[in-house]
């Protein structure tokens, strides 16, 4: 029985795939000025990369990638800083998200251009945060105790998270051991 | 019953709808009422302004820089009930089991 967990080719790609995922998504965020894109789309790109991750290596094994203990926390600075330029701008003097009042010492058109970046950035985080919070959420892995896998919640998702854990099994050998297992159970019953 | 009123009060809405949608100006109507106040300065000032060539960019993250914060405070909200709603449910199961 071929199991999703076996295939060394998903993983392989995977991790071929996650850096130029990520390194694309940050080109779409800076390169927001200049070409369809920006806070939104480079989030999302970048919650997909950890969230690929999250189906290939199962929640556990991807915790290394991105820990679902950040996710909020992600949420949270993203929209702090989106909300701190606009108070940055008002502490130079002007209103609220009012750039050109940003106390960086740069012309007014470059503070501006500025504020754009700093508040798309802050977009991106909060995007990628709530989008890979939510996923976790969904999926309802809890990280922590002996042995998380049996903490989720119903039979289907239990059943689902289960499949989509291999590195740990891997790495422990398990998958191996059950192998000769099976093979030598095979070769019992003959 | 319940549902035919139902289908009733959905074909009279509709019908309100329809009939207010013929009084919208043509589609790429440069006279429109949304294209003649501040589309145009938009338009002219956007790259003078910010010196970011995106205009789509300019409109949502500078002009309406406002309107962007709540539309992230909106996506982030959603995540957080999740994680209330969720998190919060399955954390109390497992208590009660063990």
């Amino acid at each position: 029985m071929i199991h999703p967990k076996d295939s060394v080719i998903v993983e392989v790609v995977t991790r071929f795939m996650v850096p130029f995922i990520q390194i694309f998504a940050f080109y779409v965020i800076f390169h927001g000025h200049y070409s369809p894109g920006g806070g939104f789309q480079g989030g999302a790109l970048l919650a997909g990369s950890v969230l690929l991750q999250r189906v290939v290596f199962g929640k556990e094994g991807s915790q290394s990638g991105f820990a679902s203990r950040f996710g909020i926390p992600f949420g949270v600075t993203g929209i702090l800083l989106y909300a701190g330029t606009g108070f940055l701008a008002q502490v130079g003097g002007g209103n609220f998200l009012q750039y050109d009042h940003l106390p960086f010492g740069l012309s007014p058109v470059y503070l501006r251009n500025v504020g754009i970046l700093l508040v798309e950035i802050g977009v991106a985080f909060a995007v990628m945060g709530t989008l890979v919070s939510i996923y976790d959420d969904l999926v309802g892995l809890q990280t922590r105790g002996p042995d998380a896998r049996m903490h989720s919640a119903g039979p289907v998702v239990g059943k689902a998270v289960h499949f989509s854990d291999p590195l740990s099994e891997v790495r422990s050998g398990a998958v191996r051991a059950r192998r000769l297992a099976e093979e030598k159970e095979g070769r019992d019953a003959d | 019953m319940a549902r035919y009123l139902g289908v009733l009060v959905i074909l009279c809405v509709g019908a309100v709808l329809v009939y207010g949608g013929f009084g919208l100006p043509a589609f790429g109507d440069a006279n429109a009422p949304a294209a003649t106040h501040v589309s145009d300065h938009y338009i002219e000032h956007g790259y003078h302004d910010t010196h970011t060539p995106n205009l789509v960019t300019v409109m949502i993250a500078d002009y309406r820089s406002f309107d962007t914060l709540g539309e992230t405070i909106v996506v982030f909200t959603a995540g957080l009930a999740c994680f209330l709603l969720l998190r919060a449910e399955r954390r109390r199961r497992e208590d009660g089991s063990e």
